[in-house]
């Protein structure tokens, strides 16, 4: 396997497709940046698919190519860690529609040989799901042992186990939800305004002369930004602590330190990500419906198949409280399918389920494990 | 990474083997209040049982989910009805009963998600507890309510006899009844007095 061109980090499959998008349009080819860790057995029985949040990317335990830093769940993903590269195949691939490599706005289109911009299509949580199934046709994976996600990436996990259950023998969903609540929009709505209210924006079509909305979509990153942290994290960590000075200006300034750090959050997001993916994802977060997919219950969404689950949630997570994580549990029990939940405390929101957390990696080590009996 | 696979299982807590000898094999099964999940790991390893659990304590769930079992972090008084009607076999409530807020309504919700439902609790009607209120005039301390009264979470003590009326008055049929002094079966005729623990099997009348 070690020669097989398919497996390592930093790959790019284009596969022929076509891809149906809930959308109705037909996506072909299709460009899959992804990357794998470990071994994937003989019987190809214990591959984890880990599917990342709205601004993340494939490069899950390796350094990012343009920041630098350490894969974004590193502390989750590597040799003796939860889920243990020594003991599974571990595949995490850029979604579609994002910038990192996968199909998206910032792609080429192929029938016109352009950037697509906002020609390409809109793309729902389930077309992602469908295209991570075609990358598993790919490498020759049947059945996954498992996906796991957070964010983001538990619907993903969630719409894995609804749309492919023979597929999933298990589904990690942290931090998430079954679909996208009046508030989740309106933060987003706010966000790709930011966007489009940037004159640099021109409709989307900004990357000829390389000068895109940045300062829109840093905008659309502070504002998403507050919702991954609590009130008394930010309490703690900031106050009413000025920055870098004694008294209040009597300006407009980064008086506080909160200001700044914030203004740091959104001009750091701008040099790693694509104004216009933003506005995709964010919109196939907000189509995310899993009930509505099946009817209107969310427990049809769990009635085929025998994918067991396991959903965390975080207590101080005000983006997808805890209340989204039992709607999940009952519609789970209803359907008879296995389930464990439990909800972990942390002062630090919904940003908890990428920071250090022993209790998460002793969940998530023994649901995993168990998966193995 | 599976610590549990070649382990000789622990001795259950002498309430729990009752339980356990006496669920039908290979049936669906609720444990509410299922604590590191000792019971549901042996339901399901000897007697091929497709157990779940509820536990409020999240460390708890989190054990029980290490030994890969399905437990859902939840309330007994408020999560329950979140169970579909006759979804599980037996539901089991052992040594919780009394410290929910509203026995009564838990007993029914048991009976409505199982078919049939185990029952323990801890007899407050037991010589040594009478003997302690009436000569020290003191709330009971004793080897199984070892916490004071201001900080103990059995919050509805509750009599063999007491259980007996409440059943009773529910339309609620004893399929079988155990009772334990120490780790001894003891009789039923004075259990009132002599038993420390009971375990009712109970099926609702319809």
């Amino acid at each position: 396997m070690l020669d097989d061109a398919r497996f390592g980090l930093s790959r790019t499959a284009t596969l022929p497709g076509p891809l149906r998008l809930d959308g109705g349009v037909l996506l072909s080819p299709v460009d899959i940046a992804y990357e794998t860790y470990g071994d994937l057995a003989p019987d190809a029985g214990n591959a984890i698919l880990v599917c990342h949040a709205l601004t993340g990317d494939h490069h899950v335990a390796s350094e990012h190519p343009v920041t630098g830093k350490p894969g974004w769940w590193a502390r989750m993903v590597g040799p003796g860690k939860p889920i243990d590269t020594d003991r599974y195949f571990v595949i995490c691939v850029n979604v579609l529609g994002s910038c990192l490599g996968s199909s998206g706005p910032a792609s080429v289109n192929p029938a016109t040989g352009k950037l697509w911009a906002m020609a390409f299509p809109v793309i729902t949580i389930r077309d992602m799901v469908r295209a991570q199934a075609m990358l598993l046709d790919h490498l020759g994976i049947a059945k996954l042992f498992a996906a796991v996600g957070g964010s983001m990436g538990g619907m993903q996990a969630l719409s894995w186990a609804a749309t492919f259950p023979e597929r999933v023998a298990s589904a990690v969903v942290i931090a998430s939800a079954a679909r996208h609540s009046a508030q989740n929009i309106a933060f987003h709505e706010v966000g790709r305004q930011a966007i489009m209210a940037d004159h640099r924006w021109r409709g989307g079509d900004y990357y000829a002369d390389n000068d895109p909305p940045s300062s829109g979509l840093a905008v659309a990153r502070m504002a998403a930004h507050i919702t991954y942290l609590s009130e008394a994290g930010l309490t703690a960590k900031f106050g009413r602590k000025l920055q870098s000075r004694d008294a209040k200006t009597f300006g407009f300034d980064a008086d506080f330190q909160v200001e700044s750090y914030l203004r740091h959050q959104g001009l750091s997001f701008v040099d790693r990500f694509d104004a216009n993916s933003y506005l995709y994802i964010t919109r196939a977060l907000d189509y995310f419906d899993l009930a509505e997919e099946h009817g209107g219950t969310l427990a049809n969404a769990f009635k085929r198949g025998d994918t067991r689950f396991c959903l965390v949630s975080f207590d101080t997570d005000w983006l997808y409280p805890t209340s989204e994580s039992r709607t999940i549990v009952h519609a789970l029990n209803a359907a008879g399918a296995p389930v464990s939940f439990v909800e972990l405390k942390s002062p630090f929101g919904h940003d908890a389920f990428l920071l250090e957390s022993p209790e998460l990696d002793r969940v998530i080590t023994g649901f995993l494990g168990a998966g193995e009996r | 990474m599976s610590a549990h696979s070649s382990d000789t299982p622990p001795a259950l807590r002498p309430d729990l083997a009752i339980i356990a000898r006496n669920v039908q094999p290979v049936t669906r099964v609720l444990d509410v209040g299922c604590g590191d999940g000792a019971l549901m790991a042996a339901l399901r390893d000897q007697r091929g049982c497709d157990a779940r659990g509820l536990e409020l304590d999240p460390a708890d769930v989190a054990a029980a989910m290490a030994r890969g079992l399905s437990v859902v972090q939840g309330d007994a008084d408020t999560d329950l009805v979140d169970y579909p009607d006759d979804s599980f076999d037996y539901a089991i409530l052992s040594q919780t009963l009394q410290t929910t807020r509203r026995p009564d309504e838990v007993l029914d919700q048991l009976l409505r998600i199982g078919r049939r439902a185990f029952v323990s609790f801890p007899n407050f009607a037991h010589w040594r507890v009478r003997a302690s209120l009436l000569f020290g005039g003191r709330m009971p301390v004793t080897r199984l309510l070892p916490v004071a009264w201001y900080a103990t979470p059995n919050i509805h003590h509750v009599t063999v006899d007491d259980f007996r009326a409440l059943v009773k008055a529910r339309g609620i049929h004893v399929e079988e009844s155990w009772f334990l002094s120490g780790d001894q079966r003891t009789g039923s005729a004075f259990a009132n007095v002599f038993a420390e623990h009971a375990v009712f099997l109970l099926r609702k009348d319809r």
